[in-house]
């Protein structure tokens, strides 16, 4: 009778497949998982805390570092959140709008694209890193040629966006959206009919509908539970009930629906760009609210309201309502939600980030029990975390 | 032993031909650790990937500190990775160099909080500073061509690899 | 998005326990005494349909009676509903029963809740520091801790 105990080890915060600083404490009998405890913590850098000695518009590069894969939807929560709390969601100008859903969908081709390149490279496949970093390189430029910045934008602002689209840019976007179905093909034709791909992947990290919502799951991850919810369709924002697009549900629960469902967003993704591309009239980006949005340059300087406005806004920022509100917004890891508490100043008083991947990562003990360690890995890139969202 | 200065294998032509030909072959052939922790490690991921490629200039990501000649601490250091930082360091061989990556690294960045280490300078010497937040793939380029200069410029490296005399910094 | 049928029914249940209800923005708040947090979730889950928590977390009001106030953010996924609940906990004793039974979902929230505020949390499965080290003393989030730690001089200029 062989006398055999559970083994004890540290898959600790500097690990290459543990995508950023995530300390995963396993208990194995021989390579089957027992236990699993994941210990966060390691990136914690006082966003919330700092917000609060922030004006609003201070607080937007902040939120750029969040989720840093998908820059421009962090900005977009909040910014729709302090709208809210302002009253003047309905004075947000139509070419805001599509240019806010434009910039909404590239970044969640750009964020799936990530998840992409670093699951398969966890699971051994290093030929699709290269090719989606190639396509997400098409990405950043448009984001370098609308902000400024390859990733942290700082684009969406309260009212608007910073600046209208430069001169061939929509252009430049409809050329590689084109090609983007072709690239998802292209990833499907080395993953999907891939022996070892399959192997590793169905059946691995199955979770129920009923343990789904329980466990508070949300995006793709909760979509292939069969739970049919996404925040564009149901809770719309930036006119996202006018497009025209299908929200991918499988039911099997497992890796590969996962890996299947986010290819079908990035290709809704490529399909409502195309829509709003289409809508793109000319027009105002910013709204008519002079105490509160930034003057365009030109007024700045030619006029002396632009002049004491641009001031005040900037030195000071601007007065807001007391109240609280909660906005969550379909980020590309699941809900992203913002709860604003406004005690009247220009400082937000508490600022509440309710990120899609800390609730995410709460499934990750019970989904990864029973099975083996190399399917743990292949369990945290189907979760799709990202550690500077969790810890804040 | 009782000897003040250095002990250096003197300045000849064969002992600084020989100098030269150690320093070439550690700045050419820089193994970095993988050292990712925020931001900074998604550009540090595209630096390595098509378009800037860094394999072109001798950089091969390693995962173990055993196996690697600098480190490039990537993104924001919080009081509570520190200890790991500072295990990983220690167990990296000699000679080893650090690159402060980002605005985060170098001086605490945009944090200015309770959480997190105003600098990895607080802890460990770095060679070389990349700004930027973050820095785009060709300023981490740029950092590491300097830091490969900075290698070229070292003296006695051949006498320090042999036991004589310890490596004097350009 | 505003579910007044809810707060009706809620009304009518716990008529004693129901503090105050508030509408902003379209967004209702129902603020409830904390001694009956756990009926009150459970009744919201079964009879209202309240399945999912997006949120917990608590707020720092430091000047007023009850110091602190502990928020659940509630999503009705059939009905596409939101619903704000606000538990109010004083300082002398800043304990609330966990809500970890009713949504499996709160268990790490309120984990956060007791690291950066100090509200502890009765019958939690595990109630210990998450995103601060475990020897850290002191709770950030409060207001009268300082931004950049208690160990270093406060920031004496202008921030803008």
């Amino acid at each position: 009778m062989a006398l055999t105990e559970n083994m004890t080890i540290n898959m600790g915060p500097q690990h290459p497949s543990t995508h950023g600083v995530l300390q995963l404490i396993l208990e194995l009998d021989g390579e089957v998982v027992q236990k699993a405890t994941p210990h966060i913590g390691f990136l914690h850098r006082g966003t919330e805390k700092l917000s609060e000695h922030r004006t609003y518009n201070q607080v937007i590069p902040l939120t750029d570092r969040l989720d840093y894969l998908a820059p421009m939807s962090n900005n977009l929560g909040y910014v729709l959140a302090v709208e809210k709390l302002l009253g003047i969601t309905d004075k947000i100008p139509e070419r805001a709008n599509v240019i806010r859903v434009l910039m909404a969908e590239l970044t969640r081709l750009k964020s799936h694209l990530v998840w992409l390149a670093t699951h398969a490279l966890d699971i051994g496949a290093m030929t699709v890193f290269l090719y989606a970093f190639r396509e997400r390189e098409a990405i950043t430029d448009i984001y370098e040629k609308v902000s400024g910045a390859r990733m942290t934008s700082n684009y969406i602002r309260i009212g608007g966006v910073t600046e209208d689209l430069p001169e061939g840019l929509e252009q430049e976007i409809r050329d590689f959206v084109v090609t983007m179905p072709d690239h998802i093909d292209e990833y499907e034709g080395l993953l999907t009919g891939n022996k070892i791909w399959q192997k590793r992947t169905i059946g691995v990290g199955v979770i129920s509908a009923e343990d789904a919502i329980d466990i508070g799951l949300s995006g793709p991850a909760l979509r292939c539970s069969g739970v049919d919810w996404d925040l564009r369709r149901d809770a719309p924002y930036c006119g996202y009930e006018t497009y025209d697009f299908d929200v991918p549900v499988r039911t099997e629960g497992d890796t590969f629906a996962r890996y299947k469902a986010r290819l079908d967003e990035m290709r809704q993704s490529s399909r409502i760009i195309n829509q709003a591309l289409d809508r793109l009239k000319p027009g105002p980006v910013t709204a008519d609210c002079p105490k509160i949005c930034l003057p365009p340059k030109k007024d700045v300087v030619n006029t002396i309201e632009g002049l004491i406005h641009h001031f005040k806004i900037i030195t000071e920022g601007f007065d807001v309502e007391k109240g609280e509100v909660y906005v969550g917004i379909e980020a590309p890891k699941g809900e992203l939600g913002y709860y604003i508490v406004s005690d009247g100043s220009p400082m937000p008083y508490r600022m509440k980030i309710r990120p899609p991947s800390f609730v995410n990562l709460q499934a990750l003990p019970q989904m990864v029990e029973g099975r083996l360690l190399a399917d743990v890995i292949a369990i945290i890139g189907t979760l799709d975390i990202v550690l500077g969202e969790i810890d804040r | 032993m009782g000897v003040e200065q250095n002990q250096t294998l003197g300045s000849g032509f064969v002992t600084t031909s020989l100098d030269k030909l150690v320093n070439w072959s550690r700045a050419k052939s820089l193994w970095p650790m993988t050292f990712g922790l925020a931001c900074c490690a998604i550009e540090m991921m595209a630096t390595g990937a098509a378009r800037f490629d860094l394999d072109r200039m001798g950089v091969l990501f390693r995962a173990s500190p055993r196996q690697s000649d600098v480190i490039i601490i990537a993104g924001t250091v919080t009081k509570k990775m520190l200890p790991v930082i500072k295990t990983v360091y220690e167990q990296m061989p000699e000679p080893k160099y650090v690159i402060a990556m980002g605005a985060c690294a170098s001086s605490g960045g945009v944090f200015d909080t309770y959480s997190v280490v105003q600098g990895i300078d607080q802890e460990l010497p770095v060679d070389v500073y990349i700004p930027g937040c973050p820095p785009r793939p060709e300023g981490l380029i740029y950092g590491l061509m300097k830091l490969q200069e900075q290698i070229m410029r070292e003296r006695n490296t051949f006498g320090a690899a042999i036991g004589v005399g310890e490596v004097v910094k350009g | 998005m505003c579910d007044q049928a809810s707060v009706e029914k809620l009304k009518a249940k716990f008529s004693s326990a129901v503090l105050d209800v508030v509408e902003f923005r379209g967004e209702l708040t129902v603020t409830v005494e904390k001694s009956r947090i756990v009926e009150i979730s459970t009744f919201l889950r079964d009879t209202c349909g309240y399945n999912f928590l997006c949120d917990l977390c608590g707020v720092d009001y430091l000047g007023q009676e009850t110091r602190f106030m502990v928020v659940y953010n509630l999503y009705n996924i059939t009905t596409k509903k939101r619903l704000r609940v606000k538990v109010p906990v004083e300082e002398q004793n800043p304990c609330v029963d966990t809500v970890s039974g009713v949504w499996s979902t709160a268990n790490w929230p309120e984990r956060e809740c007791w690291d950066l505020m100090g509200i502890s949390f009765n019958n939690h499965p595990d109630l210990r520091r998450i995103l601060m080290a475990a020897e850290w003393e002191g709770h950030p989030l409060r207001k009268d801790y300082p931004v950049q730690g208690p160990d270093r001089e406060p920031y004496q200029g202008r921030l803008s």
